[in-house]
């Protein structure tokens, strides 16, 4: 029971994870129609630039704050230099692009920082277990994570649905050209907005840096479970990328824990053994597909598209 | 995103004699004589490296007549690669080495998961079909790494290619020319398809589907087909490259393959019957070369895909043409 506990707040950790990347390429697309494959290297940036900082500022806090802020810069010198030409393309042009970005950022982190992959440490008060609820501990660092993304998350809310920002980013969406013929700067806007999804990005990295290993690639495996997470909640909604989210990231924490356990008490433990590991890792890919049976846009379909 | 005029109709009429024939006959030339060259220089790697660039053609060509004819952009074609070739390494562990029994399972079994897939992410268009077939290919991925006892992660190593009787597939020039047939092959079996009634209807579909519809197609019946196709043909070129490499891991469908049989067809020129192979040619000899003339060849090549994104529009091929499609 407790071990039961310990692996859906996991789930929820992860699903916090995946919201934020998913909430930049959900912005990216509702806005600027643009598919971008190479949202998991700015994630993958974020993670080596808050390695880097903590290396060169000895404080885990400072890092954070400063790999942040690079993202954001790295989000926004890549628009203006190669993703704002893509946007006039075909949706087929643009994965060929930002899958050439994908190739050249891997390899320019190998040209960079080498192809060994780096560690992040956390500060010792975050390595120790904290005490929940009674009998129930719980690593201080997770829980970090939890409550930062929370905050992230409520921030993202506050400006999208508060600022006026967030009413251009709100009005872009339903209608560009209508903002642009306003007198608004599109082209700032969007800047703005793909700074704002690789901030996003570049967060979710340097939070999950500490928990695994900072290395080429990383961001790959989990953009894949971010389109998921889009596809489920319907593209272009913040909204359907938060419940999504979290159901996805309970789903497969949760599937990878405890189906194989629960595939012996049916079949034999050999079979089991083989079929455990596969079948819960499909867990997310059937609930994918079960969901667009009954809703194709998704579970929150963005009004306009 | 839709364009206007459909390049695919090109390729029905008779046209004068143009740069990009006089390429593609040069082209089919070269690869024919291929090996022959190659004995004469005793450079083995040439037929090793152009095996692997005819079946990954094939792979290409078939993705082609899904993406470039039917406008379905499918990341996870290589899903189909893994599938043909998990097929081949499968039976031949568990003792099955004959050739007519391991293809056509292959085959079969590549295109009963099309059938799935596309029964399920033909329901959705845009972007969400490119997504999903990703996360669908994602998904065997993942059951591919999960079978320990086929190699799990670490893949698994085909002892003997398959047999086909008297046929020793073990012949570096024989299995050359094998998949040199069997690429002009699918080529031919495109070009039937595209040019027939049901190629038409796939290919009004693409320009407007709902036009089609409402005209009386069973529209989504048409394309699930066509799917089907392409993810058996693939199949074959993935049972090919068990073969070829004796070798199958999930590497194999890893998605980035899915990504690069997009860059293949799309560089070559999409929606034209040759352009997957001229597509294939460039890419890998570009990526080979690439990695002998530096340490970081993707710094290079990463860039350059992105300018084709950007500035080529139709490919090589219409860069022959000495004009843009689009």
């Amino acid at each position: 029971m407790l071990y039961f506990f310990e692996q859906c707040l996991n789930g929820v950790q992860l699903g916090m994870l995946l919201f934020l990347l998913a909430a930049g390429l959900t912005l990216v697309f509702g806005i600027m129609d643009l598919v971008n494959l190479a949202h998991g290297s700015l994630y993958m940036l974020g993670a080596y630039f808050a390695a880097t900082f903590a290396v060169l500022t000895g404080s885990f806090v400072v890092a954070v704050i400063l790999a942040v802020v690079a993202s954001l810069v790295a989000g926004m010198v890549l628009e203006v230099v190669a993703i704002r030409r893509l946007y006039e393309r075909s949706h087929l042009d643009q994965v060929l692009g930002t899958f050439g970005l994908i190739l050249f950022f891997n390899e320019l982190v190998r040209l960079i920082w080498g192809p060994a992959g780096m560690t992040l440490s956390l500060p010792p008060q975050m390595l120790a277990a904290i005490q929940i609820i009674p009998g129930v501990y719980y690593p201080a660092y997770r829980l970090v994570i939890i409550l930062a993304t929370l905050a992230v998350a409520a921030l993202l809310y506050a400006v999208v649905m508060r600022t006026r920002l967030g009413m251009l980013i709100r009005a872009g969406a339903s209608n560009r050209e209508m903002v642009g013929a306003l007198g608004i700067n599109i082209k700032l806007l969007y800047t703005l907005v793909f700074g704002l999804g690789a901030a996003l990005a570049g967060f979710a990295g340097v939070m999950q840096a500490p928990i695994l290993t900072v290395q080429i690639g990383m961001g790959e495996n989990i953009l894949i479970l971010a389109f998921v997470v889009i596809i489920i909640g319907g593209i272009g909604s913040i909204r359907g990328a938060f419940v999504a989210a979290i159901v996805v990231g309970f789903i497969d924490t949760v599937g990878r824990a405890f189906l194989p356990d629960m595939l012996q008490a049916l079949i034999s433990t050999n079979a089991a053994a083989t079929l455990g590991p596969a079948l819960s890792s499909m867990s997310i890919y059937v609930l994918m597909a079960v969901i667009l049976v009954f809703r194709p846009e998704g579970l929150f379909p963005a009004a306009s598209r | 995103m839709t364009a206007s005029v459909d390049p695919a109709l090109d390729t029905v009429s008779a046209r004068p004699v143009t740069p990009r024939t006089v390429f593609t006959i040069v082209l089919l030339i070269l690869l024919a004589l291929l090996p022959v060259y190659s004995s004469l220089t005793s450079d083995v790697f040439l037929v090793t490296l152009f095996t692997r660039v005819l079946i990954l053609s094939i792979g290409a060509v078939s993705l082609n007549l899904i993406m470039g004819y039917g406008g379905m952009v499918s990341f996870g074609h290589a899903v189909y690669l893994g599938i043909g070739g998990y097929a081949v390494g499968i039976l031949a562990k568990e003792g099955i080495g004959s050739g007519f029994v391991q293809w056509p399972v292959a085959i079969a079994v590549s295109a009963l998961y099309a059938l799935v897939v596309g029964a399920l992410s033909l329901r959705t268009r845009g972007v969400y079909f490119i997504m999903i077939t990703l996360a669908f290919a994602q998904m065997i991925y993942y059951v591919a790494i999960g079978l320990d006892r086929y190699g799990g992660d670490d893949g698994l190593t085909i002892y003997k290619r398959s047999q086909f009787g008297i046929i020793d597939l073990s012949n570096k020039t024989l299995f050359y020319y094998l998949c040199f047939a069997l690429l002009l092959g699918s080529i031919y079996l495109v070009a039937r398809i595209v040019n027939s009634r049901f190629g038409h209807v796939i290919r009004g579909a693409r320009s407007n589907d709902r036009r089609m519809r409402a005209i009386g197609f069973p529209t989504f019946r048409y394309k699930l087909v066509c799917f089907v196709i392409a993810g058996a043909l693939c199949g074959l070129a993935g049972a090919l490259l068990a073969n070829h490499t004796n070798f199958i891991s999930p590497a194999l469908m890893h998605w980035t393959r899915s990504g690069d049989l997009i860059v293949m067809v799309v560089l070559g020129g999409l929606g034209s019957l040759f352009g997957p192979v001229i597509g294939a040619v460039t890419f890998l000899l570009l990526e080979e070369g690439l990695s002998r003339l530096t340490q970081y060849p993707d710094l290079i090549l990463g860039p350059i895909l992105l300018v084709v994104a950007i500035y080529l529009h139709g490919g090589i091929e219409a860069l022959l043409e000495g004009r843009r499609r689009d």
